[in-house]
């Protein structure tokens, strides 16, 4: 099962390979990590999204609240977030499929931000359904080159996490 | 007052009250050399930094307080790695203090550079680099404060060769606070009161103690849960001496090599308290088949540890200590009549033994050297049959005496972990028991032993064999002993002449009769001693349950 881990830590040196080593040493899997500043520039979120049983999940969490540098760890909850993710896609277009393919990339709403004779550059943004869709219709053109940011994800419970580790509002 | 980092650096350790530091001198640390040339710390100088590391280790064990080693850049930290890991798995606090190149060489491949840092990642509690001689007072602070909380490791830090000579007003906290670092130490009350009437409802009650407890220093706690409630107790290897193996509910070590009446009563129990312990592979065999009628109470500070490998019904999260503290008070005693009965019909019908006749057994060593020293001797071990015969055969009756690196099995950890051990405790009578193989691993250290006139005792069981893994090969790989012998009886080192040659006191021991007089003698002998036993060569460590089965399949121990 996937799951979206947000992770607050020290803005410092070297958590990141922490973050990572810790997966990999414990065999734990990342599909996507996406790691920026918060509003607080000492420290960073990162949204990591995993796979993994409900006891290898809980053992993530435990092991990555033990380092340190972590201040928060939270597993959002199925409903209880709002995620994103970027996407940047080059497929490859002919004159005769070119009109087809504005067509498919429209209907979804991504935009063109870059054309070529015979490619276009595509982005998108939002969630995972909109991403697999895009990616399906665009498929039938030829795929050049797929760059994706991994999933960002937001609370929207109102219990969310500020960068000091407390909830936005005491329960 | 405006100090250099190396003078900070010594102002912090005096500060943190450090007696001693383990290690060895470089290029990358000569400032904090030269600040130790007359600063008010014992400095002793190993032979190669991994015995700094695993002698930082046995100060640490044998003392409860933080062991302190230090090491040049490159090689000098990477030396120190497999010290640092043994500790980190074992849970013992120290502080490992690398020099590093400068810090604008930093990722150059310069002379001596080694990306320790990264390399000690994930055997570390935490680690740091020093990259501002201003930051430096405050991440000493931290490294302490985190090695010895919580459940305790090792923290290394790293101070490049130029922040060592940087200035800056020197102004020691005095107190640390670190936001990600909070650690549990008041139980949960309503878990407590859960356990305490489990215990009360049980009808076959163990309790199965680790090294949380010694570093707990639970002991009396664990003494007064055990006697009250007259509840059975088992240990591992770590948690030996936590509870009195001479005290008739003690069932001594559990395991692979446990013995056969913890194994059972642990299989067949209704209620297994764990203290401070992790429910190893090594503890719970064949994990499906491990324990199937106990509801499981798991005391342990380390959430991580709860339900990694078993699935535990009562999860208290919180200092051993303070924990059982409050269990006892709330614990009513159980019915244990019947259990305890069974128990010691166990104990009656599979005893440890051993073949009792002329040939010098090393079990028999373990014994006459349990006898001589009266159970009150700091016994350090090396890995293999040396240390499973001592687990077996010396009766520890207090915490911090039992030295063996349980987590990591590193070999050649036993004497220089004993140097740590004497240094902190200098009247105690300090032995090593080794393996031919393993005492060769830090043999060198037998120049600091001698240099600091430490009187410590080394027994080689010699067997000419890798004995353990020999011992698997004869059973689990027919018998094809490959590479397991180290040298041809008439072709091994002359462990007498070695020993005398470092300026030490060397014996050799071939006759089962000569055993107590030697011991004596060299119990007697105000100088490092090495006792080189020639042992039965194929002796094997029973019972063993292989790898994989369940704990109650033993081979050797009388049960089926």
């Amino acid at each position: 099962m996937r799951h979206i881990i947000s992770i607050l830590v020290e803005n410092k040196f070297g958590v990141l390979a922490r973050i990572s080593g810790l997966f990999s040493a414990r065999g734990f899997n990342i599909s996507s990590l996406a790691v920026g500043e918060t509003e607080d520039p000492k420290v960073s979120r990162m949204t990591i999204v995993v796979q993994g049983d409900d006891k290898t999940l809980e053992q993530i969490k435990k092991q990555s609240n033990k380092l340190i540098d972590v201040i928060k760890v939270v597993d959002y909850k199925e409903g209880d977030f709002l995620d994103r993710e970027l996407i940047l896609v080059k497929i490859s277009v002919a004159p005769k499929t070119r009109k087809e393919a504005i067509e498919a990339i429209e209907s979804v709403g991504a935009r063109i931000e870059s054309a070529g004779d015979k490619s276009l550059c595509v982005e998108a943004t939002g969630d995972q359904t909109k991403i697999k869709t895009l990616l399906e219709l665009l498929k039938p053109f030829g795929i050049l080159e797929v760059v994706r940011t991994g999933r960002i994800a937001m609370d929207i419970t109102g219990r969310g996490l500020k960068s000091d580790g407390k909830p936005e509002v005491n329960e | 007052m405006k100090m250099n980092g190396a003078q900070i650096l010594i102002e912090c350790l005096k500060r943190e009250k450090v007696e001693m530091i383990f290690g060895y001198p470089g290029g990358a640390v000569l400032p904090i050399f030269d600040k130790l040339y007359d600063a008010p710390i014992k400095f002793i100088l190993v032979r190669h930094e991994q015995g700094a590391a695993h002698a930082a280790d046995g100060y640490a064990r044998a003392t409860g307080k933080v062991g302190v080693c230090l090491a040049t850049s490159g090689p000098g930290a990477t030396n120190l790695v497999t010290g640092i890991a043994t500790a980190y798995m074992d849970s013992i606090p120290m502080v490992a203090i690398t020099g590093q190149v400068k810090t604008h060489l930093i990722g150059n491949d310069a002379f001596q550079e080694a990306d320790i840092t990264g390399i000690t990642r994930p055997v570390t509690k935490h680690n740091y680099l020093v990259e501002d001689v201003k930051d430096l007072a405050l991440i000493i602070k931290e490294a302490f404060h985190i090695a010895s909380t919580g459940r305790p490791g090792p923290v290394l830090i790293d101070l490049p060769s130029d922040v060592q000579l940087q200035e800056t007003e020197f102004e020691y906290p005095d107190k640390v606070s670190i936001r990600g670092y909070n650690p549990t130490y008041t139980g949960h009350p309503g878990q407590i009161k859960r356990a305490a009437k489990a215990i009360s409802d049980s009808k076959k009650p163990i309790l199965y103690v680790g090294g949380g407890a010694v570093a707990s220093d639970a002991s009396e706690e664990v003494r007064a849960l055990a006697i009250n409630n007259e509840i059975p107790v088992t240990m591992t290897l770590l948690g030996l001496g936590a509870f009195p193996g001479t005290h008739e509910l003690s069932l001594g070590m559990l395991g692979m090599h446990g013995t056969p009446y913890a194994n059972h009563a642990i299989m067949d129990s209704d209620l297994i308290v764990a203290i401070g312990a992790r429910f190893d592979d090594r503890v719970t065999g064949k994990i499906d088949a491990f324990a199937p009628h106990a509801k499981i109470v798991h005391i342990d500070i380390d959430p991580a540890s709860v339900s990694k490998n078993v699935d535990v019904d009562i999860p208290i999260v919180g200092d051993a200590k303070k924990i059982l503290k409050e269990l006892c008070a709330q614990a009513k005693k159980p019915d244990t009549k019947a259990w305890l009965a069974k128990i010691a019909e166990w104990k009656k019908a599979y005893p440890l033994k051993y073949k009792d006749d002329n040939a010098l057994r090393p079990q028999y060593i373990l014994e006459q050297i349990y006898e001589a020293t009266k159970g009150e001797a700091i016994i350090c071990t090396e890995v293999g049959q040396n240390q499973m015969w001592v687990a077996q055969f010396y009766n520890f009756t207090r915490p911090r005496t039992m030295l063996s690196s349980g987590g990591l099995g590193t070999m050649g950890y036993g004497f220089p972990a004993a140097i740590g051990a004497q240094l902190g405790n200098p009247g105690a009578l300090v032995f090593d028991i080794a393996g031919d193989g393993s005492i060769q691993m830090n043999i060198q250290e037998l120049a600091t032993a001698v240099a600091n006139k430490l009187p410590i005792k080394i027994a080689i069981l010699n067997n000419y064999y890798l004995g353990m893994v020999r011992q698997w090969q004869e059973l689990f790989y027919n018998h094809r002993y490959s590479y397991t012998c180290l040298n041809a009886p008439g072709a091994e080192p002359d462990f007498v002449k070695l020993a005398e040659a470092y300026g030490a006191v060397g014996m050799r021991i071939t006759d089962k009769k000569e055993v107590r007089a030697a011991i004596d003698k060299a119990i007697a002998t105000d100088n490092t001693v090495i006792m080189d036993f020639r042992i039965e060569r194929e002796e094997n460590v029973f019972p063993i349950v292989p790898a994989g089965e369940a704990m109650n399949k033993m081979i050797g121990g009388g049960l089926a």
